[in-house]
């Protein structure tokens, strides 16, 4: 491991324990108002200043970093499984399996898929609880992220079809089900945590792209995303450039991501 | 019959997205409701023929047929939420989005070409690590945070300006880093190995040794590229206040206006097939032409 990805792990790795330990760590609740401390600079008291209502912007960056980094996870998990079913599935059956799964890998990847996350969004009531909004994020990211990662695992899964393992395995008299559960999946698991771990930068992404079209995570639950939306109003960040706090954070976290999962020259 | 697979992709993606379309529409909450028949004035003949007009009860079946013979004839229906027909409202908005995507896509292009044989023929770590640093940074902010940057960078730029510098910052990064993947295979083979070997010119070397072997591949990138564009260009119209067809698509989403929401979203998947399309018979042909030779 390289000395740049060495670092990487190492502030990702205190960003999670930030995440995990919010409730010690922040000052204040992220929804608590200082109605005195409207949009107030940074102090003492509060270190990253308020916000328009008064809310401590330190405790709910640290609140949002708690729920976007365990969203982002949680959605790729749910990707990475779906992937694993229909790619391991198409993949180890072959035929028209794989045709009809290829197809729709195909389609689903030509799409613009913040497009199809709106539709999927718009198709929900767009008021609800917060954390309705949380589990419907996680679900319409998880839900629309698997196409490449299934492309991945269906082309493993095709060239082990015929190996060896499988075949004694057959053979031996084991079922098809066993065969895929208990034979392919555990083979294809590297494949599906590289998979795992490349996709959560992009729901990362993605959460923050829909948090500041409004269609993210509501409010007053904290997220990347709707800390990021304070952003349009431009004439704000010009006087309180603090705001960018949270952008920094994001890209900072992004940039880890990308650097442990990047297989290029970069890393 | 090897020319006529494009084609039959994208008449299967029509078809199969014409298909989602008309269900989404179906199916969608609301659907066949009209507020008119709140009005306790209205007799029940009234509110019948209001249901009938919204297409209330109608089949499954005769409702595709319907929807189908509505985009062979150019109606795409009527935006709800704006109360204009969506053919009228695609076409006010389509030059706007074209335009900046096109712009756009041939800055990041130009950008990534450039910065990639830089980055790979240059001998210097420090020029590859600066190319790979921006790139970097640009792949790690979400494109509304990047529209956001260039309006508060460009101030009292013109819109479609600021629209299309923010889709070259998404699309660069993504395009550079494969760019330079494809380079520095190009790079790695023995007929440049031998071209520099025997003196070629720098140019020459570039034009035809490194980026026309490589045109296949960065062919195959531009229909990529595209879905990349349109895809960015929702929240960066969105940021930037730009009539595009993305803050279109973001209304729509908002106000819950299936009919517009769904043939945008039609519009722009046989968009980007075709230009799949394009790129992939491209490819092809370039292909066959080097077999020839």
């Amino acid at each position: 491991m390289t000395l740049v990805r060495r670092l990487a792990a190492i502030l990702l790795a205190s960003f999670y324990m930030v995440s995990l330990f919010a409730g010690w760590l922040a000052p204040f609740d992220y929804a608590h108002q200082s109605r005195d401390c409207i949009a107030a600079p940074p102090s003492a008291r509060h270190l990253l200043g308020t916000d328009e209502l008064g809310r401590d912007s330190f405790s709910r960056l640290i609140y949002a970093t708690r729920v976007s980094l365990l969203l982002a996870p949680a959605a790729a998990l749910l990707a990475t499984t779906l992937a694993a079913c229909i790619g391991g599935v198409a993949g180890f059956r072959g035929g028209i399996f794989e045709t009809i799964a290829m197809k729709a890998t195909d389609l689903t990847l030509s799409l613009p898929w913040l497009f199809l996350l709106l539709i999927a969004r718009a198709w929900m009531p767009l008021s609800m609880p917060p954390w309705q909004t949380l589990l419907i994020t996680f679900l319409l990211l998880g839900s629309f992220g698997w196409a490449g990662a299934a492309r991945v695992v269906c082309a493993a899964a095709g060239s082990l079809r015929a190996s060896d393992m499988l075949l004694y395995a057959r053979a031996y008299g084991c079922s098809q089900g066993r065969v895929f559960a208990a034979h392919l999946l555990p083979t294809l698991r590297p494949i599906l945590l590289a998979q795992f771990l490349i996709l959560i930068p992009i729901f990362i992404l993605s959460e923050g792209n829909l948090g500041v079209l409004g269609l993210g995570v509501g409010e007053p639950m904290p997220s990347w995303g709707n800390l990021l939306r304070e952003l349009v109003d431009l004439p704000a960040v010009a006087e309180r450039p603090w705001m960018l706090a949270p952008l920094v954070v994001f890209a900072l976290v992004t940039g880890c991501f990308y650097l442990l999962t990047s297989p290029g020259d970069y890393a | 019959m090897r020319a006529l697979k494009p084609i039959l992709h994208i008449i299967a993606t029509a078809a199969l997205g014409i298909l989602l379309a008309g269900s989404l529409i179906r199916v969608a909450p609301g659907f066949g409701i009209d507020e008119r028949e709140l009005d306790l004035r209205l007799n029940s003949e009234s509110v019948r023929r209001i249901r009938a007009e919204a297409g209330a009860g109608q089949s499954l079946a005769s409702f595709y047929f319907q929807y189908a013979r509505g985009l062979a004839t150019g109606n795409l229906g009527t935006s709800r939420a704006l109360g204009r027909p969506v053919s009228e409202l695609l076409r006010e908005r389509m030059p706007v989005t074209f335009g900046a995507a096109g712009v756009g896509l041939m800055a990041s292009w130009t950008g990534a070409v450039a910065l990639a044989i830089l980055s790979v023929r240059c001998r210097s770590r420090w020029i590859d690590a600066a190319c790979g640093a921006l790139s970097s940074l640009l792949l790690c902010l979400p494109a509304a945070a990047l529209g956001l940057l260039t309006v508060m960078v460009s101030g009292q730029a013109e819109r479609g300006a600021m629209v299309a510098l923010a889709i070259a910052l998404v699309v660069f990064p993504r395009l550079f880093r494969l760019t330079r993947g494809i380079l520095a295979d190009a790079l790695r083979s023995p007929h440049v190995t031998c071209a520099m070997a025997r003196g070629v010119s720098e140019s020459r070397l570039i034009v035809w040794h490194i980026l026309a072997p490589s045109a296949g591949p960065l062919l195959a990138l531009a229909g990529v590229s595209t879905t990349l564009a349109f895809g960015a260009a929702i929240p960066i119209e969105v940021v930037c206040d730009s009539p595009g067809l993305g803050q279109l698509a973001w209304q729509a989403a908002l106000q819950r206006d299936f009919p517009l929401l769904v043939n945008l979203g039609l519009m722009v998947c046989l968009l980007v097939a075709g230009s799949n399309a394009l790129s992939a018979a491209a490819g092809g042909l370039l292909e066959r032409d080097k077999q020839g030779a």
